[in-house]
């Protein structure tokens, strides 16, 4: 089971806690905006990757269960228990 | 209404090429002017074929056999994506509530004019579209989604509507018409479903995807007002008869919007995989050499002048020139305009149709704009070329919609295939051919810039 | 009873009420400002975005701790009798009812903050920013309330603490305006007029009111609790 950290693009407004928080994973372009590829999370980088999630004032960052078959849903950083 | 690219002034008799060939199909019939009426429709096509009768399992089996069909027929989205029809009304079908099926005629790419030809010329054939697609997926409600400027068109399907009433067939759907903002995006399918649902006709973040919640929470299906033509035809004929013209891979015929420098610019019907040389023999022929061609729109591709004579119009063939038909746009720039100027006017269009919701669409296509801008009117800095690379790489796939990676590839691919005029500029600045008038269409006005969040530092 | 316990002087109740609100005003006013460094995205290698953000949700908790002990030290406090209703429901008491019950309207204002930032995740972001907004109008609620009704509004220390607060907000909000909402000027004019008319209030209000003659009876302090009530000379003068 994957975990993987996607950022809504309409909803960013580029304050940057995430890149700060899991800078493993996220770097800032120029303007500010989060670059996040699509790989999955390392075990021990989804625990910061939930943070940033919750840090993030416009909840932009999602982290996502992949889940065959049907498409993943997103929960503000919250765990799927 | 555009008038750069006006329907041919005589009627479109199929050629004799094209009659062997069993063509025309969706233009069968059409005038110059003026729409089919219900009559004349049914004369040339047929009846719509029979619903089934009533009753809920009769419904469902009917729909299941339809859609049964369209995927035996291998028919694919005609509103750009080639996205296997089929797939799509299975994927709402499954979808839990009852669906709604939007046809989209928004039509914003301002090369094309096929689906307005459509809706003005054959409404019957996208209506009948509309209900069986509706009827394949248990939907009781058809919207046809049309550009506000197309006046002509809206006109031409509210009559058609209004007929069928008359005329009393009572099939079960209802039909609406609905007109959406002429922006370059508004046709995009998560911004027509947010426009339907009273909001801004802006793209939306997905999940949810508009075959599970879209217009009114209710699973939509989605599809261009080509693909249920086809649809109205395939019901009526048969998914061997429809794979009788096209590859394998890209059965059936595809209206395609010819424009440029040619005797009779206009939209015609062809074969998948036909050649673009016998298409533009069709069209009476160029009136002066071609520079290059944009196949697919304002989200395609270049392919060099001296190239055309080898180009075959199916995505198969395209996929080596690096591009694709999306929505059935050719567009020919004639050797007389400057490809550089027109690349710059063109990319700071597309910035200015971003929804500027997504900040590195906004920031990125600015940009992108502004250095190619730069290279045409020769003040580039140095480091251009990388700064390009760059801006590609940091503005395609983030934003929300595929606006930014269309506009991305375009630019790419003008840069390429004008690589001697660009180097050329750059030297030595704007060229005499800089300062004609621009030879590709850029209507509609910017997005309107109202509180949107996103994108604002 | 109350003239009774009059003599006896203020209980540790009093004084309490009197620091709790005090701090409490302290760091509601450090919220606004770490809100508005924060939307203003500033940030250095030592003090990151994420520390600025955490701090601003971190002090408001802090500032809420410090709301219910001024609140509950107030009720139990017996020299007015405030009840826990008129905390919350304003203008209903019987001391000073007006002035106390601007800090029962100030604390339902932030109590709706409040409650919508630790939901934030249950509702849309559109009305979590738009409840968020009432934190410009609950601060100047907060010190009206505290210069009326507070009994020593004329100390130095607390009106000295009260003005470096009012110039710290008035700083972070002008520069809230300034630098932001580009797009609406109507918007920005009106947030600065408000700010404007605050301070023009404050100047004007504070020397006839809270600083002037009479106050305590002015402001609605019950006539039982008034310090001339007694004429029989015991002390009871601390209470003005």
């Amino acid at each position: 089971m994957n975990h993987r950290a996607r950022v809504n693009p309409i909803a960013c407004e580029a304050h940057g806690m995430c890149a700060e928080l899991l800078p493993e994973r996220i770097t800032l372009d120029e303007w500010g905006y989060p670059i996040i590829d699509g790989a999955p999370l390392e075990n021990r980088q989804v625990e910061h990757a939930i943070r940033a999630a919750r840090a993030c004032p416009t909840f932009a960052l999602l982290v996502e269960r992949d889940r065959a078959p049907a498409p993943a849903r997103a929960r503000r950083g919250e765990r799927r228990s | 209404m555009n008038t750069l690219y006006p329907m041919p002034a005589e009627p479109l008799t199929p050629t004799a090429y094209q009659r062997a060939l069993g063509l025309p199909r969706l233009l069968a019939g059409i005038r110059a002017h003026g729409a089919l009426s219900l009559e004349d429709h049914v004369a040339i096509h047929g009846p719509l074929p029979a619903s089934g009768g009533r009753g809920r399992r009769r419904a469902r089996e009917r729909a299941s056999m339809l859609v049964e069909q369209i995927e035996r027929s291998g028919l694919l989205g005609h509103g750009g994506a080639a996205f296997p029809t089929a797939t799509k009304m299975r994927a709402v079908a499954g979808a839990r509530g009852r669906a709604i099926v939007v046809v989209n005629a928004a039509e914003g790419e301002p090369a094309s004019r096929k689906d307005r030809t459509l809706l003005e010329t054959l409404p019957h054939l996208v209506l009948d579209g509309g209900i069986l697609a509706a009827e394949a997926v248990g939907a009781d409600e058809v919207i046809v989604c049309a550009c506000e400027s197309a006046d002509i068109g809206i006109e031409s399907v509210t009559r058609a509507i209004e007929e069928r009433a008359a005329a009393g067939s009572e099939r079960s759907p209802s039909l609406h018409v609905a007109t959406v903002p002429a922006n370059y995006v508004a046709g995009q399918e998560s911004a027509l479903v947010s426009y339907l649902n009273g909001g801004l006709a802006k793209p939306t973040f997905t999940p949810p995807m508009p075959f599970e919640q879209g217009v009114r929470r209710r699973p939509t299906l989605i599809n261009n007002a080509e693909t249920v033509a086809h649809v109205a035809l395939i019901a009526r004929h048969g998914a061997s008869w429809f794979r009788q013209l096209g590859p394998p891979s890209q059965p059936g015929s595809m209206l395609v919007t010819l424009s440029g420098p040619l005797a009779h610019p206009g939209v015609y019907e062809i074969e998948h995989g036909s050649s673009l040389s016998s298409l533009i023999q069709a069209a009476g022929g160029t009136t002066t050499r071609v520079r290059g061609a944009l196949v697919g729109g304002y989200a395609g591709a270049w392919v060099d002048g001296d190239l055309l004579s080898g180009v075959a119009l199916s995505n198969e063939h395209l996929v080596a020139h690096g591009a694709s038909l999306g929505a059935g746009v050719v567009l020919l720039l004639s050797e007389h305009a400057c490809p550089a100027a027109e690349t710059g006017r063109l990319a700071r269009w597309l910035a200015s149709q971003s929804t500027r919701q997504c900040g590195p669409c906004v920031h990125g296509l600015d940009a992108l704009a502004m250095t190619v801008q730069e290279i045409a009117g020769g003040i580039a800095q140095a480091g251009a070329g990388q700064r390009i690379e760059r801006l590609a790489s940091l503005t395609a796939r983030r934003g929300a919609c595929g606006h930014p990676d269309g506009a991305v590839k375009l630019i790419l691919s003008a840069l390429e295939t004008f690589e001697a005029e660009f180097a050329d500029h750059a030297q030595h600045g704007p060229c005499d051919s800089c300062a004609r008038p621009p030879e590709m269409p850029m209507p509609h006005r910017a997005v309107s810039q109202d509180a949107s969040r996103g994108a604002r530092r | 009873m109350s003239a009774q316990l009059a003599t006896v002087g203020p209980s540790a109740y009093w004084y309490l009420t009197r620091s709790t609100g005090a701090v409490a005003l302290l760091l509601l006013t450090l919220t606004i400002v770490l809100g508005v460094v924060d939307v203003k995205r500033w940030s250095s290698p030592r003090w990151p975005r994420f520390v600025i953000d955490s701090l601003h949700r971190n002090v408001s908790l802090l500032a809420l701790v410090f709301l219910v002990a001024h609140i509950l030290t107030s009720v139990l406090d017996s020299f007015a009798s405030i009840s826990i209703v008129d905390a919350l429901v304003p203008f209903v008491g019987s001391y000073r009812p007006f002035w106390l019950g601007l800090g029962a309207v100030a604390f339902d204002l932030i109590l709706a903050v409040l409650i919508t930032s630790l939901l934030r995740a249950r509702m849309g972001f559109a009305t979590w920013r738009a409840v968020h907004w009432l934190t410009y109008a609950s601060w100047p609620i907060a010190v009206v309330h505290g210069l009326g009704t507070g009994s020593d509004t004329s100390a130095t220390w607390l009106l000295a603490l009260s003005i470096i607060c009012m110039a710290a907000v008035l700083a972070a909000a002008i520069t809230r305006v300034i630098t932001g909402w580009s797009e609406n000027v109507a918007l920005r004019g009106a947030a600065l007029g408000g700010a404007g008319a605050f301070s023009l209030f404050i100047v004007l209000w504070l020397p006839s009111g809270p600083l002037g003659s009479e106050w305590a009876r002015r402001s609605g302090t019950p006539t039982a609790l008034l310090p001339h009530a007694h004429a029989t000379g015991k002390s009871s003068g601390q209470r003005k």
